[in-house]
């Protein structure tokens, strides 16, 4: 047959419309181009998804989550109206009710708890992206008992960078892509900043930069990290000091930037008798004291013309006074941090981490450069240029959900601060709001009165004892015992201990439990069998242990049917939202900007964005956030309150087309009616610039910190030091010591003096239950996945709709497995029976498998056949939320004994090769839910257009 | 039979960089999204919801784990894994246009982009079967062969911004490893790419003369080489003490010259 070619129609319409909103498919928080398109009827739906090449965060790109956000959309698991339960808990059995009939349900549950005692109330929320207006509410209603997830997510990662740089990896900071020579990666997988992170390793790649991976796995960003170091999880903080001793002894840090911009030259009391001992020095302003090298005199840090030596050591009133420094070089340079002493341990050998040093020195040091960049530091030094050190760092959960986490997060700052790399170019630069010291931040409320709001807000960063959320007897104020000794600096909250301790009473026992997007009987929960217990436990009166469960979710998923009030939340594209500068906005390096969603569809279903319904609950309660003075209901819906609620005179939860005295403005300003269609109008986002000079070396940047306060992210400037030595960390360690009114109970007293070091440490996490689990086990989100979201998602879960336990090769050899074989996979808390797959490059003693793909049969819409529900598995069913019992009648909870830090990495098991089950379906199997949502179609051909 | 064009004009294709590839799938989904709302019949799926789910793409990513050899007396090297996107690669001589009996399968002669004219075509299947590289997908629900168009209905379209005037998937690749242009232009972006960074023939040995190519991972895990010969690094790491004693008179000396 000749060579034919028909006529093509080249320039087909692509879309009737194209509306640009905010992403939900992850926390990413991308930008997107949602093209409509008229269906054969001649309504308008959302035919095709892409990236926004105007937006700051994503540039046009976007991920496999985005794209597919249109079978998320239609996805059959959509709830479609409020429901009470009707059968048992756990059953999935729920009547459609009116939202009438739910609010007046919610009420009579509420009020009267607000009436006597609002801790009566835990409300905690899971991938909320509203927290300044949840926690909003919460305070309003009066309990102490709110927080979002991230104690169970990343807070050693926030809490850390927060306490030690007045700032944060998560996405409150990039490294600087356009100048950046060698970017070193801890332990991600997939997580916030997903997009940035793949663009940002795209671009320099390009440029021939590299890149090192820290990670047991070799998947995703480490496949394409130049070097990969297969570290043993757990040790990543003693490798990091042992890299710290290794540049220190050669000499290789950035001195200027230790002296000038941090703590180092800070003088500390080193008299052991007296009740200072550790404390830093102050003047009578309580400004930390250094030595100036100009006078040899104390003065404060942030005096004009200050030189800060880092050397010289000052003894007043006979008490000799020394500075950081002096105490680091003593603790790093000990042998042993050597890298031969360490290597076992991290499973890296000693050549190889003094080999990484080596190229962390060289890097920093030999290819520094310059930026013709004038700037005045807040000391009033001009500076003609900006000097350069082009090594980045980033890290999230692989580091931090470890019971040492907290000290190996600080210990990885503490790394980039020697080698000069925060804020300078080439380096690791924070977004706005940040940088903003800790002491910036409010600390935890939680007096609680009747009838009336907390005292503030929930929470918030402790600097000593006195900031504790404890009650005039001295037990926790809250639920989830955030903020007391056991954890004293828990900045997130401890939501994985929240179902736990309300079904133990334990500190105290709750009548309602509300929460929001958050699957906590299954995916989001250790121990999730134990949960279920938890959740439909009864009383010796036959009530449920846990009285009453409010839940809010936009889909069927399995914490739905343990719920006994539905709320049935809009899909993302149906709903407003505010991605906030008073939460966490989408800010660049060198721009502040902010976002929102916008109902590019109307629901088709009477579902009510979860954020309206709190509006309408707010004041049918009489919260004062939520009602006027005559009464009436403040905010009609969640609309309504982003553009009109004032947080501080002036800001408002958008940023962007405030109105000033000449017109609308970003920044401060009053509310502008017509907000909404002002950022509808850009593309759903604003942006303004950091001017040229105030780019970098924002905390101690003059010009920075005055456009800061123009644009209302402070209220004064707030130039501070970097925090190597924690000094609220020496305070609980001076109350363990028996210093000072509020005294630890004497069971924590020797661990609160270990792991409360001023000065980032490493330790072995508790391994009592450990004897004979020797393989530590871990889960990775895939990048096409999120949370437990993709599975009810028709392409997603076609690319991951099964989860093997991923097997080093010599594991494999070592129990006789092959490919397909079935394992059973024991901890000291429970065992799971599931297939297994081999994989090389991994570490040798660490198995693994994809997070969140195993689902409860019913669940999501799936067929009960579905892979996911047969042959997927949790590895939750292994980690228990507290530690083996000791004897001593106390619950241990498996967080970090410093900021509560849910300790999901780490879990050790043992492995035994067994025969396939029977029925070749993975252990535990639990019996179906009833769907409440019924199954999706047997097929799908999704076209709007002809 | 189906004859292939003598000569096409330009010669269209995609440089995807193995380098730089992290295995995100945003390619395949982006792919999918498009050209079910676009091109011919949309890419349906079966049982979407249920035990056995599958679905017309025509963009897949596979990934490969690679022991590198032994060298020397050293310890074996890691083992690497590769991500490979896999879709047409629009070869000159595509066996899946000469094997077609309707001439449904054409590859055209202004830009060499294959494509099936699903008016014509009649489900058989043989072009499936002669590609070597699998990258045809029989569309269950319409029974007609879906391809790569190489997004035929955006790289001319003029309904849309010039700058958009690409492949979905190169358009959304968040890290850059997907390059679309002509190889048939010795300037083009992408002939630059593959002459300096190696571009490779997928199984060349089939004959087929793929116009796609890709770009091989740098060399990894140098730095691991390097320790065997710390020389090269050891001035970066040369002590200027061994204990905190020595470090701090070292402290002074070099402050004194700051």
């Amino acid at each position: 047959m000749t060579h034919k070619q028909p006529a093509l129609d080249l320039s087909p319409k692509v879309s009737d419309e194209i509306r640009k909103t905010t992403c939900y498919m992850c926390a990413c928080r991308c930008g997107i181009d949602v093209h409509m398109k008229k269906d054969p009827l001649g309504d308008l739906k959302v035919a095709y998804i892409e990236g926004n090449r105007d937006h700051p965060v994503n540039k046009g790109v976007l991920c496999a989550k985005g794209s597919a956000g249109i079978m998320q959309h239609n996805a059959p698991s959509r709830l479609s109206a409020p429901m009470k339960r009707v059968g048992p808990r756990g059953s999935g059995e729920f009547e459609k009710i009116s939202w009438e009939e739910a609010y007046s349900i919610a009420e009579s549950w509420l009020r009267p708890i607000r009436e006597t005692d609002p801790s009566k109330l835990a409300f905690f929320t899971g991938r909320d992206q509203s927290q300044s207006f949840t926690s909003l509410w919460a305070q309003s209603f009066g309990t102490p008992n709110y927080a979002a997830h991230g104690g169970f997510c990343s807070v050693n990662m926030a809490a850390a960078g927060i306490y030690t740089m007045g700032g944060a990896f998560w996405e409150f900071g990039q490294p600087d892509w356009d100048h950046t020579k060698l970017f070193m990666l801890f332990g991600v997988a997939e997580d916030h900043d997903s997009n940035p992170i793949k663009m940002g390793i795209g671009k320099i790649k390009q440029r021939g930069a590299r890149v090192i991976g820290v990670n047991p796995i070799r998947t995703g960003y480490n496949a394409v990290a130049d070097d990969w170091v297969g570290i043993t999880p757990g040790t990543d903080g003693l490798f990091i000091l042992s890299m710290i001793h290794c540049l220190m002894q050669a000499g290789k840090i950035d001195l200027h930037y230790l002296a000038h911009y941090t703590d180092a030259a800070v003088l500390i009391n080193c008299d052991e008798k007296s009740p200072d001992f550790g404390l830093k020095m102050r003047d009578a302003q309580g400004k930390e004291l250094v030595v100036d090298r100009t006078t040899g005199k104390p003065a404060p840090f942030d005096q004009k013309g200050v030189k800060p030596n880092l050397a010289a050591t000052l003894r007043v009133a006979g008490v000799t006074h020394r500075p950081v420094f002096h105490r680091m070089a003593e603790m790093y340079l000990d042998q042993q941090y050597a890298p031969e002493a360490i290597a076992e341990r991290c499973g890296i050998s000693a050549g190889r981490i003094r080999a990484l040093a080596a190229e962390l020195a060289r890097v920093a040091f030999e290819e520094s450069f310059e930026l013709k960049h004038e700037w005045t530091d807040f000391r009033g030094e001009h500076h003609t240029t900006m000097t350069g050190r082009p090594v980045s760092f980033h890290a999230m959960r692989g580091i931090s959900a470890h019971a040492n986490g907290f000290q190996t997060c600080r210990a990885l700052h503490t790394l980039q601060i020697i080698l000069g790399t925060v804020e300078v170019p080439g380096g690791f630069r924070f977004n706005p709001p940040y940088p903003k010291p800790a002491t910036a931040h409010p600390k935890p409320h939680c007096k609680v009165t009747p009838g009336a709001p907390l005292d503030g807000p929930h929470l918030g960063f402790v600097h000593g004892p006195d900031d504790l959320a404890l009650k005039e007897d001295g037990t926790p104020a809250r639920i989830d015992k955030a903020f007391t000794w056991e954890n004293p600096m828990s900045a997130h909250g401890l939501m994985h201990m929240v179902i736990s301790n309300a079904h133990a009473g334990d500190p105290y026992k709750i009548d309602t439990l509300f929460m929001y997007m958050a699957n906590m009987s299954w995916n989001s929960s250790m121990n999730t069998t134990g949960v279920q217990d938890m959740l439909t436990d009864r009383d010796e009166n036959g009530e449920y242990v846990i009285p009453r469960i409010i839940y809010s979710d936009a889909y069927s998923s399995e914490m739905v049917a343990y719920a006994d009030l539905i709320l049935p939340d809009t899909t993302y594209l149906e709903r407003y939202d505010c991605i906030s500068l008073l939460d966490r906005p989408i800010c660049e390096a060198g721009a502040v900007a902010d976002a929102i969603r916008w109902p590019v569809v109307e629901p088709d279903r009477d579902v009510k964005g979860f954020q309206s319904a709190l509006c309408d609950l707010g004041a049918r309660l009489g919260l004062p956030a939520f009602t006027n003075q005559d009464g009436s209901q403040k905010y009609a819906d969640y609309a309504d309150y982003i553009v009109n609620h004032e947080r501080r005179p002036g800001v408002g939860p958008l940023a962007g087309w405030r109105v000033g005295a000449h017109g609308l403005q970003g920044g401060r300003g009053d509310a502008n009616e017509n907000q909404l269609e002002n950022y509808i109008a850009n593309g759903g986002f604003y942006i303004e610039h950091i001017p040229a000079g105030a780019n970098y070396y924002k905390p101690w940047n003059a010009a920075y910190q005055d456009w800061a306060v123009k644009m209302g992210l402070y209220d004064s400037p707030q130039p501070y030091l970097f925090t190597l030595y924690s000094e609220p960390m020496r305070k609980f360690q001076l109350a363990a010591e028996g210093h000072g009114k509020r005294q630890p109970p004497d069971y924590l007293r020797q661990r609160i003096r270990e792991k409360m070091s001023p000065l980032p440490i490493w330790y072995e996490t508790d391994q009592q239950g450990n004897e004979g689990f020797t393989i530590t086990a871990l889960t990775q989100r895939p990048m096409a996945m999120y949370h437990s979201w993709g599975s009810q998602n028709a392409w997603l879960r076609q690319l991951h709709g099964r989860n093997p336990m991923y097997f080093p090769s010599p594991l494999m050899r070592a129990h006789g497995l092959r490919d397909g074989d079935w394992a059973e996979i024991t901890s000291p808390h429970g065992t799971i029976t599931v297939p297994v797959m081999e994989m090389a490059a991994l570490n040798a003693n660490t198995i693994w498998t994809w997070n969140a793909i195993g689902k409860r049969k019913g669940a999501w819409a799936l067929d009960e056949n579905a892979p996911e529900a047969t042959k997927g598995f949790l590895l939750n069913h292994l980690i228990h939320e507290l530690l083996p019992p000791k004897g001593d009648g106390l619950r241990w909870a498996n967080s970090d004994p410093i900021t509560g830090q849910a300790a999901w990495f780490d879990l050790k098991v043992a492995v035994r090769k067994v025969e396939a089950p029977a029925d070749a379906q993975a252990r535990p199997a639990m019996p179906a839910i009833k769907s409440p949502v019924g199954k999706g179609p047997a097929h799908l051909k999704w076209k709007v257009g002809t | 039979m189906t004859m292939l064009p003598a000569k096409t004009e330009k010669k269209l294709g995609l440089v995807i960089d193995l380098d730089t590839c992290v295995g995100c799938h945003a390619c395949v989904i982006s792919c999918k999204g498009w050209n079910t709302e676009n091109y011919g019949a949309p890419l349906s799926d079966q049982d979407p919801y249920g035990a056995d789910p599958s679905g017309t793409f025509l963009n897949r990513v596979h990934s490969y784990e690679v022991q590198p050899p032994m060298l020397g007396r050293a310890a074996a090297p890691d083992a690497q894994l590769i991500h490979f996107p896999k879709s047409c690669l629009h070869c000159e001589d595509a066996p899946c246009v000469t094997v077609c009996p309707t001439g449904a399968s054409y590859k055209r002669v202004e830009d060499g982009i294959v494509l099936v004219n699903e008016a014509d075509c009649i489900g058989c299947g043989l072009c499936a079967w002669a590609c070597p590289y699998g990258a045809r997908e029989m569309d269950a629900a319409a029974g007609v062969m879906k391809k790569c168009t190489l997004c035929v209905d955006r790289i001319y379209n003029e309904n849309l911004p010039e700058i958009d005037r690409e492949p979905a998937c190169v358009r959304t690749c968040p890290s850059s490893a997907r390059h679309f242009g002509d190889f048939a232009d010795p300037d083009s972006n992408v002939s630059q790419l593959v002459a300096e960074r190696g571009g490779m023939d997928l199984m060349p040995e089939q004959g087929t003369k793929p116009v796609n190519k890709y770009l091989p991972p740098r060399p990894k895990d140098q730095l691991a080489r390097r320790e065997e010969e710390i020389d090269g690094l050891a001035p970066f790491l040369a002590p200027v003490a061994s204990e905190a004693k020595g470090f701090l008179s070292w402290l002074n000396k070099t402050l004194e010259k700051l």
